[in-house]
């Protein structure tokens, strides 16, 4: 079990410092040029070299690696090139506003999701899966960003019932500030539910023929039982591994949803950051959502320890 | 016994709606005596700024939230377009032209405490014409060899050239006056001498400032309490935010589009002004077929620049024939230098020797104007037998490196903002290759003149070569379209320098 662990742990290290590298790569190729996009079209060729030995990017590239990852490693993320402010803070300021959004985007869709594939599963061909199949046909296809306009113009524009975007921060109150999150949330977890509620159902599917579960309609088990006690928990491995796969799109793909709510999130500053070519911001930022999906994937493993006995014993 | 019983209620429910009445009744005209002390704004802008100090970097956000409410200059630019005095109450300019005498404002303070005077006049503009200097606009300062202050509210500026457009230049954001002592910090701490002072920013969302209570000038004392930059990227989202009532003003609206979606809305006011943005489409003159003047005439000969503003900017724009605003000194109307004939382009084709024409590439920015323009110009050009292929380049970053810095490309179209910036035709090295000896000669004279109308007049004999000559395509000027609420007086309509001055903007009943 510890072997597994440690075995995991170096491995999470060793991609994360490929995909830093990488990172940097790709970065480097990128055309454009940060102190020219700062200076604008008047700047001349002194002014530029000026502000190109002020950003450190007149040192040679292998250097500035690194600067850069022996940075990352003491917690130090630079400063950006654009804000001039170091860049952890920048990332703690989104990151109280993006993480929240994810987490209340994946309640929503496992909320909806989980109950409706189950039952659409048990009663297949019945209501609940004609309700399931059509709720997450459209869900899936209907763009995110579009439900947000919808929802803008109904509950904001319309009603009034709601604010049309921004974010007035944690300081000024819980309620506001989750207020501000509910419509993104809600645009957000709708594809996320279509894709889960069939991920949901074709894992029951799956489970209701295998032996345990005729074995304990066999026994005399009432539906209900074999379904939530048998199937479902059998069933928790792909859905599971479904929610985190989610979770880290919803935190790295939300950009659209927050540019249509004018959300400060961590999507918005990774795209302000790539248009403004402040390298330093996009490095950290690239990195951190990396860093999230492999730790992600190592926690959902670990979550598959906790739920099947049988894949503990195989550890 | 039900009459009886019902009889109470419905009186207990009159008096209870009577005195709901009333008591709305009374809170209203509480109310509105505190409504119409409203000392709040909400401005919203398309982009947020990178970084508070204009004086580090060009972007023209910068200026639009700093530039008259946080930081001032010796001089400014007013509504109009014309230099006013500021921290200088007077100049004098030497018979040479070499010499220029400023009288600063007497007891000045910066935000910080610190005292604006000669010296710190100094420091700012050595700050920005220094070895180190990363000013954007560093060539203002170029021909200023020496600066003297013989006492605290007199500043001297000697010339190695005279430069007639040094006062101009003096009142842009990128020459503002900086606190010797804190100006390291103004990217993200902006201290001047202006009517607010830099309250919070909230990366990503707003910038927050408040009034300066103790502003030098009474007569431009700000009249709003507190002022909120929020930036929305998107247009839907803006258009939300207007309607919603979360935002007083969008003082530049970014889709002409959705301008008419406002028309019936009692709340607020739509406003068409003009700005210095100048859409115009630059050719590589260095480059064939576009080195020949023939060529480039018959291009702009194709180009109906109404159906251009129409398709690119729902109609909202002013058509121009040269690298000129109807804002700037001198201004002339070319539009009919060249105008549209597509006989005339056609046959000037012939002449250069492409009767079947020619094709060639345009590396369009994503900015909205930039494709739909391209894909208007696409339309006339194939009429002319001339096929364009659209390269969608992303903005600044590789169209920077492409366009500004390799010079690879054939034609591209941008909006220039600067304002008064035709010089750049004169500039060597510009991306557009065009090397003109007459027109750089009149830019020399531009500087050596300080005279106004003779400055105008050069202008104009500028604005005809170009017009002729037509190193770029002139299009259209962006017009400012501005939406804001009823009772919000004193926002700009115009916009000669791109700006939010809000030192006069206040609510009215």
């Amino acid at each position: 079990m510890i072997a597994l662990l440690a075995r995991r742990l170096s491995g999470l290290l060793v991609t994360l410092l490929i995909v830093s590298l990488l990172i940097f790569a790709v970065m480097d190729l990128l055309p454009g040029d940060p102190a020219s996009i700062m200076l604008g079209t008047s700047a001349s060729p002194e002014t530029l070299a000026a502000l190109h030995h002020d950003l450190g990017l007149d040192q040679p590239l292998i250097l500035r690696y690194g600067q850069w990852l022996a940075g990352v490693v003491s917690g130090n993320l630079g400063q950006s090139y654009t804000y001039g402010v170091p860049v952890a803070g920048l990332i703690v300021e989104r990151l109280a506003v993006t993480l929240p959004l994810a987490l209340m985007a994946v309640v929503l869709s496992v909320m909806i999701a989980v109950p409706l594939g189950v039952l659409a599963a048990s009663r297949r061909g019945g209501i609940f899966d004609i309700i399931a199949t059509l709720f997450s046909q459209i869900s899936i296809a209907v763009p995110a960003f579009w439900v947000a306009l919808l929802l803008i113009i109904l509950f904001s524009t319309m009603l009034g019932l709601m604010p049309a975007g921004g974010f007035p921060g944690w300081s000024a109150g819980v309620l506001p500030a989750l207020q501000a999150l509910v419509m993104p949330a809600v645009a957000l977890a709708m594809p996320q539910a279509g894709v889960l509620t069939r991920v949901a159902r074709s894992a029951v599917l799956d489970t209701m023929h295998e032996d345990f579960a005729r074995t304990a309609v066999a026994k005399g088990l009432s539906r209900s039982a074999v379904l939530w006690r048998h199937i479902v928990p059998n069933a928790l491995i792909p859905i599971l591994t479904m929610i985190g796969l989610q979770f880290t799109f919803l935190i790295a793909g939300a950009v659209l949803v927050e540019n249509v709510f004018n959300l400060p999130g961590l999507g918005r500053l990774a795209l302000q950051a790539l248009s403004q070519r402040d390298i330093i911001v996009m490095q950290d930022v690239v990195l951190f959502f990396a860093a999230l999906v492999i730790v992600m994937n190592f926690i959902v493993d670990l979550s598959y320890l906790a739920i099947d006995p049988r894949m503990r014993k195989a550890a | 016994m039900i009459e009886l019983s019902f009889a109470p209620s419905a009186r207990f429910v009159r008096r209870l709606s009577l005195g709901a009445v009333v008591s709305a009744g009374l809170v209203m005209t509480a109310m509105t005596p505190a409504e119409a002390a409203k000392t709040t704004l909400t401005l919203g802008m398309s982009v947020e700024p990178t970084g508070l100090d204009p004086t580090i970097a060009a972007p023209v956000a910068i200026g639009q939230v700093t530039w008259q409410n946080v930081f001032e200059g010796l001089v400014t630019i007013d509504q109009a377009g014309k230099i006013q005095p500021q921290l200088a109450k007077n100049w004098k300019v030497s018979a040479d032209g070499l010499t220029y005498t400023f009288k600063l404002q007497a007891g000045v303070k910066f935000h910080n405490g610190e005292a604006f005077d000669a010296a710190s006049a100094k420091f700012s503009l050595d700050r920005a014409r220094g070895a180190d200097s990363v000013n954007p606009q560093k060539r203002f300062f170029a021909s200023i060899a020496s600066i003297d202050t013989p006492d605290a509210e007199t500043l001297v500026l000697h010339l190695s050239a005279p430069t007639g457009s040094l006062i101009y230049w003096l009142g842009w954001p990128a020459s503002v006056m900086v606190a010797p002592k804190t100006a390291a910090d103004d990217k993200t701490t902006p201290v001047g001498t202006g009517p607010f002072k830099f309250a919070s920013w909230a990366k990503g969302d707003k910038v927050e400032l408040e009034k300066n209570a103790d502003y030098w000038d009474k007569d431009a004392a700000a009249k709003l309490d507190k002022v909120t930059f929020r930036f929305i990227a998107d247009p839907q989202a803006q258009a939300a935010a207007l309607k919603s009532g979360d935002l007083d003003a969008f003082p530049e609206f970014a889709a002409p589009e959705l301008m008419t979606s406002f028309d019936g809305d009692a709340r607020v006011v739509t406003s068409i002004g003009n700005t210095e943005l100048k859409v115009v489409a630059g050719m590589n003159n260095a480059k064939k077929p576009f080195d020949d003047k023939r060529v480039r005439q018959a291009l702009m000969m194709a180009i109906d620049r109404k159906t251009v503003i129409d398709g690119a900017w729902s109609g909202l724009g002013t058509p121009i024939g040269s690298h000129y605003t109807p804002n700037d000194p001198g201004y002339q109307d070319m539009t009919g230098v060249l105008p549209y004939d597509v006989e005339k382009a056609k046959a000037l084709l012939a002449e250069a020797g492409y009767p079947n024409g020619f094709s060639f590439t345009i590396k369009s920015p994503q900015m909205a104007y930039a494709p739909r323009s391209a894909e208007v110009m696409q339309a006339m050009f194939a009429e002319i037998g001339v096929t364009m292929t659209i390269e969608p380049t992303e903005f600044p970053a590789k169209w920077v490196q492409d366009i500004m810095k390799d010079r690879n490309f054939d034609m591209t179209i941008v909006a220039h903002a600067e304002p008064l910036d035709i010089d750049i035709y004169g500039r060597d090295p510009y991306y557009f290759n065009y090397k003109n000896p007459a027109f750089n000669a009149l830019m020399q004279k531009v500087q050596e003149t300080a005279d106004p109308a003779a400055q105008s007049a050069i202008y104009g004999e500028a604005q005809k070569i170009l017009a002729e000559d037509v190193p770029a395509l002139y299009l259209f000027v962006m017009p400012k379209l501005g939406v804001w609420d009823k009772k919000l007086k004193g926002l700009w309509e115009n916009e000669p320098i791109p700006s939010n001055v809000l030192s006069g903007v206040s609510w009215k009943e």
